[in-house]
């Protein structure tokens, strides 16, 4: 519980630390938002109208305390571009993104753990050395190509799905999550190669150590020995792996949100970077933040109470 | 003493003796793949079949000929030009990103791990806080910063790659401060940047080759990714990740564009992952 706790102020004052970066690098960023959203032509009067409107005039410790407090409280502040709440631009999108992600994670584990195993306990083997070398191969793939790889192959060629038919949650959701499942496929690919290989050799380690060789001695059998006694303690570092990778999932959707068209947080990001709509791009990267810290914290603690002897600092 | 320091030296050479062993057939893969990307690479900057930016109206979207070996894009550009072009620019961004990650990140993490305390405390924090975001989301915060561009690629990617390398070099740090051959020097006086940078710097040589390659390797996805995305390298200029984009739109009629591409990216990754895998193979056994 203390861990928790400790745990969570950590968890906290990252984000805090997060938020301060992030407001002060959108704040000393050369070019004034209110000239820019004007254009050249405006006057110096209408300029100045609108910083004051804007609220650009005050203090900068001002701004980021009503930023912050604001966010807390779940006001985001107002695009530049659209002039509408950042929150009803990026409201309805979180959900689509973050079916993905979960979505691509769910898949990983699917492919990962039973090639894992499979590889470790016929290590050697022919189809130990044939996974090894898919795996190898899987991990240069990127996400993107692999995804236009999956369009054309089961989009265009076998039809499977409709590239850039992309059903809202809101309209169908069985639907949604059948368009859903190519993409994830695709962020899944790489990530699940490398759990693979992770865990292959996390068990052949644990395998080799005296606890294992005790309990082979006592009469069980290999697949007894690797569900029982091994399985648990290679489980570690693949945990902690897996709570990495999910962090770079909701990074990775960026990237695939574009090459299928879906229209989650990554595509809003991208247009909002390319006009400068700083409002929106600090709401969506704090959001982006605030996920990967939780995964990052929940991971941590999920690891102290499998193996409690683990003394971590921080 | 002097003996001792010689005697010591030669022992612990890792990349010379690593030269004089048996290789593992995964390390001469390696080397094989990443000589012909280089080849390619490097014969790409002197000449290309044809111009890279010389559109061809006759030839929009051809197929894959004698004439054009990878074909032409919706430009009437030679594919296989563009490809040896854009792998060149990849690899630079790729480069200038390790390089800029590797030198900050060997500043930081030594300080950090040879002196320990509060400059390690205060270091491993912010690092901390960085690592807390995947890089290629702390490029794209750093990019929307700076501005597109190659050397603003360069720039964001860089210091987005800085604290996965500090972290390394620090951990390598913490295990050889405690090493005989460190507290003889110390012992004797030796400055402490000497013996960071003389001494235990060649001795992290090995760890630090391997984790070199794989920064590469991600460096050059990342780039790739950003590109694809619109926000990295900037047209005229010829990039894997760009064309892969430009290539999408072709997917139906043209899928041997995007194939030529991508397989050029996978090629690159895979020589440069089967070397760092090789080499730290190579060390263990």
């Amino acid at each position: 519980m203390k861990f928790v706790l400790k745990k969570a102020a950590s968890l906290i004052a990252t984000l805090a630390v997060v938020s301060v970066l992030v407001f002060l690098s959108f704040e000393f960023i050369p070019g004034d938002p209110a000239t820019s959203l004007l254009g050249t032509q405006a006057t110096p009067e209408k300029v100045e109208a609108l910083r004051e409107e804007m609220g650009l005039n005050r203090p900068v410790a001002v701004r980021y305390l009503e930023w912050s407090v604001g966010l807390l409280k779940g006001d985001m502040g107002t695009s530049y571009s659209y002039h509408i709440p950042v929150k009803e631009m990026v409201g309805d999108k979180v959900p689509i993104t973050a079916a993905l992600t979960l979505l691509s994670f769910c898949f990983t584990i699917l492919i990962a753990l039973p090639l894992g195993i499979y590889s470790a306990k016929h290590a050697g083997g022919k189809f130990d050395a044939a996974i090894g070398f898919v795996n190898q191969i899987m991990m240069a793939v990127p996400p993107f190509f692999a995804g236009i790889l999956l369009t054309f192959l089961f989009g265009l060629v076998l039809h499977m799905f409709t590239p850039g038919g992309f059903i809202s949650y809101d309209v169908n959701v069985g639907a949604f999550f059948a368009y859903l499942i190519f993409p994830a496929i695709a962020i899944a690919l790489p990530k699940s190669a490398m759990t693979a290989k992770l865990l292959r050799s996390s068990i052949l380690e644990q395998a080799g150590m005296d606890y294992a060789r005790t309990a082979y001695s006592r009469g069980n059998s290999t697949s007894s020995v690797l569900w029982n006694h091994l399985l648990k303690n290679a489980m570690i570092p693949v945990i902690t792996f897996l709570g990495m990778a999910l962090a770079d999932m909701i990074a990775g959707s960026i990237i695939i949100e574009q090459v299928f068209g879906i229209p989650g947080l990554g595509r809003i990001l991208l247009t909002s970077i390319a006009n400068r709509d700083y409002p929106v791009v600090s709401a969506i990267i704090m959001i982006l933040a605030i996920a990967v810290n939780l995964i990052n914290t929940v991971v941590d603690v999920v690891y102290h109470m499998i193996d409690p002897r683990i003394k971590q600092n921080g | 003493m002097k003996q001792f320091f010689k005697q010591n030296h030669k022992t612990d050479n890792s990349i010379r003796q690593m030269l004089r062993k048996r290789k593992s057939p995964m390390l001469i893969t390696g080397i094989v793949m990443t000589s012909i990307v280089l080849l390619f690479v490097l014969i790409g900057l002197i000449v290309t079949p044809y111009d890279s930016e010389a559109m061809d109206a006759t030839s929009k979207l051809a197929g894959v000929s004698w004439k054009h070996l990878m074909g032409c894009d919706n430009f009437g550009r030679d594919i296989l030009s563009r490809v040896m072009k854009g792998s060149a620019t990849t690899l630079f961004i790729a480069m200038g990103t390790v390089l800029i990650g590797i030198a900050f990140g060997i500043v930081i993490g030594a300080i950090a791990g040879y002196f320990g305390g509060l400059a390690d405390e205060v270091l491993m924090r912010m690092n901390d806080a960085a690592l807390a975001f995947p890089s290629i989301l702390l490029a794209l915060v750093l990019i929307s910063l700076f501005g597109t561009g190659r050397y603003n690629i360069i720039l964001a990617l860089g210091i987005a790659f800085v604290p996965s390398f500090a972290r390394i070099v620090r951990s390598e740090f913490i295990k050889q401060r405690e090493m005989d051959y460190i507290r003889q020097a110390e012992l004797i006086g030796v400055h402490p940047f000497r013996i960071m940078f003389v001494h235990m710097l060649p001795n992290s040589a090995r760890v630090l080759v391997s984790s070199l390659l794989i920064g590469f390797n991600n460096a050059v996805l990342a780039e790739a990714g950003l590109s694809f995305l619109g926000i990295g390298v900037q047209p005229p200029d010829a990039s894997l990740g760009r064309m892969l984009s430009e290539a999408q739109a072709y997917l139906f009629s043209r899928p041997g564009y995007a194939l030529c591409v991508g397989g050029t990216l996978i090629f690159i990754v895979l020589g440069f992952s089967f070397l760092g895998e090789g080499i730290s193979e190579d060390a263990k056994g």
